[in-house]
């Protein structure tokens, strides 16, 4: 079809009758826009080939045995391919999160819509800056000026519910899909 | 390249652009203005829609390769999850799989549609012998192609064509072993196969490219073999022929399209759906159906060298083929003895496919070593002696003359 187009300019076709559009224009576009339609759903086919496939998909679940932490603990587990934060919280910690002003936030989120249970905080623990992994999982590592996570990449903060506080971090600590399937066991995905 | 004077760009962009590349007086030049003989017919469609599979075959080729794992313990898994788990998987590997043999069926029309119409002679040989290098190229791409899904069939038909090697006196078995990078088919040979059933194809559309390039500064060739004289005699590529080959993509893509959903493994064997095993062969090995007149020729000889020789003969014979044939006519049309020889060869190579095809027992050696024979008779005795000896029909003086004949 550029070729077409290239070969209008070239040659200057000689004046179209008064009538304008002729039938074999007409002709044209439609078999352009069938061609056109046609080649766009083949190729769907090769671009969803890059979706993740169904094998892939299946392996999208991980259960969680809440059981062995212990309050004020925290465990790191993979889903996905991505490290997901599972805290145990203490009590000053649920409090300071309810505790927090939810209009003065970047991201307005009150802590009881991230949690089902506000003992149990449950979120993917990727930084929404640019993807590295927080720190303040194990006792010793930062934990930011607000008690929950630090990121070393850029120095983002994040507070007990996984809230950005500070930094150049745009968003808070997304919360995945999870179910408790009993008090101990948790299906995440 | 074209004879036609350069365009005049009006677009401002265009214009800035080709003054500084002249890619749109290229493409105006081989796509839009070129002049093309007007009496084309539907043989020439094949050049086109080789390009268009092998279009196909990079695509596929390309998405497929995101999923497959070229690994012997990998390998045969990985084409089965392309196959159940990856989004279309099965649609872009019975693409690929039955791409390879739409594009063997379409160039080896467009090969026979060369030796019917004599396009292989002065001053075409150089686009013949580059369109006999692509289809070395192709063998050795579907060859390669065909063990990737490390079936029985893959490993077994490796294990045959890379000992065909061992023929070769002295060095031979260190050529095979250097093949193999081990001292049998195993993991080394599939990686360096699936890197070069990778970069082949690239290749192959390099020389496509150089083939293209050969065929505008020659033109084509037309059923009466009569060059182009006059502006009359030809008329513009676009939108004469883009809207043929258009059409020929369509008619094409039916019958294409009836294999990939209706009978996807109708060139293929059931037995590479069963895992390589390196300690039993299949009871029949065959190769895949394009390569069967080879298999047979290879086979009609009783001498491992001898047989290895003549197989790569048959090819390599093509490349002498613009001075083995002595007539001065192009086209069969005019040539009333050479058009039933013609048909005569084409039927020999369906029996040597048939019999490539059977076990080598009995009747079918016989069979196989006359029509080997033949094959080569034709060749190398035939073409050259024909052109001297054969009366042939008058040739019209131009592509015009005909029609214009008709109509007075």
């Amino acid at each position: 079809m550029a070729s077409s187009t290239t070969h209008d300019h070239a040659q200057p076709s000689p004046a179209a009758p008064e009538s304008g559009e002729s039938r074999r224009d007409f002709l044209l576009y439609a078999t352009s826009a069938v061609g056109a339609a046609g080649t766009v759903l083949a190729l769907w086919p090769f671009v969803h080939s890059m979706n993740p496939a169904a094998d892939t998909l299946a392996l999208s679940s991980t259960e969680v045995d809440l059981g062995p932490i212990a309050e004020g603990q925290s465990i790191t587990v993979t889903w996905r391919g991505k490290p997901v934060f599972v805290r145990h919280r203490t009590a000053d910690e649920i409090k300071a999160a309810q505790g927090v002003d939810v209009k003065a936030l970047r991201e307005p989120q009150a802590d009881k819509d991230r949690v089902k249970k506000p003992e149990w905080l449950i979120m993917v623990g990727v930084c929404t800056h640019l993807g590295c992994i927080p720190l303040g999982q194990k006792p010793a590592e930062p934990k930011g000026e607000f008690g929950g996570w630090f990121c070393p990449c850029h120095g983002s903060h994040y507070d007990t519910s996984g809230r950005i506080r500070k930094g150049p971090a745009p968003a808070n600590l997304p919360v995945p899909e999870y179910t408790f399937l009993s008090d101990t066991l948790v299906r995440i995905g | 390249m074209s004879s036609a004077p350069a365009p005049v760009w009006n677009n401002k962009l265009i214009k800035w652009v080709d003054d500084r590349l002249p890619i749109f007086t290229l493409m105006h030049g081989s796509a839009v203005a070129y002049p093309t003989p007007k009496n084309l017919n539907y043989w020439w469609n094949f050049g086109s829609l080789a390009l268009f599979v092998l279009v196909v075959m990079l695509m596929t080729g390309i998405f497929l390769a995101m999923s497959y794992t070229p690994h012997v313990d990998h390998a045969f898994n990985s084409v089965e999850r392309i196959m159940r788990d990856v989004n279309y998987g099965w649609l872009l590997r019975y693409l690929h799989m039955n791409g390879g043999s739409m594009f063997f069926i379409v160039v080896y029309i467009h090969l026979f549609r060369n030796l019917y119409y004599g396009s292989y002679k002065a001053p075409r040989e150089i686009l013949w012998w580059i369109g006999v290098i692509i289809l070395l190229a192709m063998m050795a791409t579907a060859f390669m192609g065909y063990v990737l899904p490390w079936g029985q069939m893959s490993f077994w038909g490796a294990t045959v064509i890379t000992n065909l090697f061992s023929a070769v006196p002295v060095v031979g078995d260190y050529i095979v072993s250097w093949l193999w990078g081990g001292f049998s088919i195993d993991n080394p040979t599939l990686n360096r196969f699936f890197s070069l059933h990778y970069l082949l194809p690239f290749v192959i559309f390099g020389l496509a490219v150089v083939h293209l390039w050969a065929l505008h500064t020659s033109k084509s060739n037309n059923p009466l073999g009569v060059e182009i004289k006059t502006p009359a005699d030809s008329i513009p590529f676009h939108p004469y022929y883009t809207i043929k080959d258009f059409y020929g993509v369509g008619v094409f893509l039916i019958f294409y399209m009836f294999f990939v959903f209706y009978a996807p493994n109708f060139f293929g064997e059931p037995d590479n759906y069963i895992p390589a095993n390196p300690l039993v062969t299949p009871p029949h090995i065959v190769p895949e159906w394009y390569f069967l007149p080879f298999y047979a020729i290879l086979r009609a000889i009783p001498d491992k060298l001898g047989g290895v020789v003549a197989m790569f003969g048959a090819i390599i014979v093509l490349f002498f083929l613009p001075w083995l044939d002595t007539s001065k006519v192009r086209s069969a049309k005019f040539r009333p003895i050479y058009k039933q020889f013609f048909w005569i060869f084409l039927i020999d190579c369906i029996v040597l496919g048939w019999v490539g095809a059977n076990p080598p027992e009995g009747h079918f050696v016989l069979i196989g070593q006359i029509s080997t024979a033949y094959y080569f008779f034709h060749f190398l005795i035939l073409m050259p002696v024909l052109g001297f000896l054969e009366p042939t029909r008058p040739v019209p003086a131009s592509i015009s003359q005909p029609v214009l004949k008709e109509k007075a």
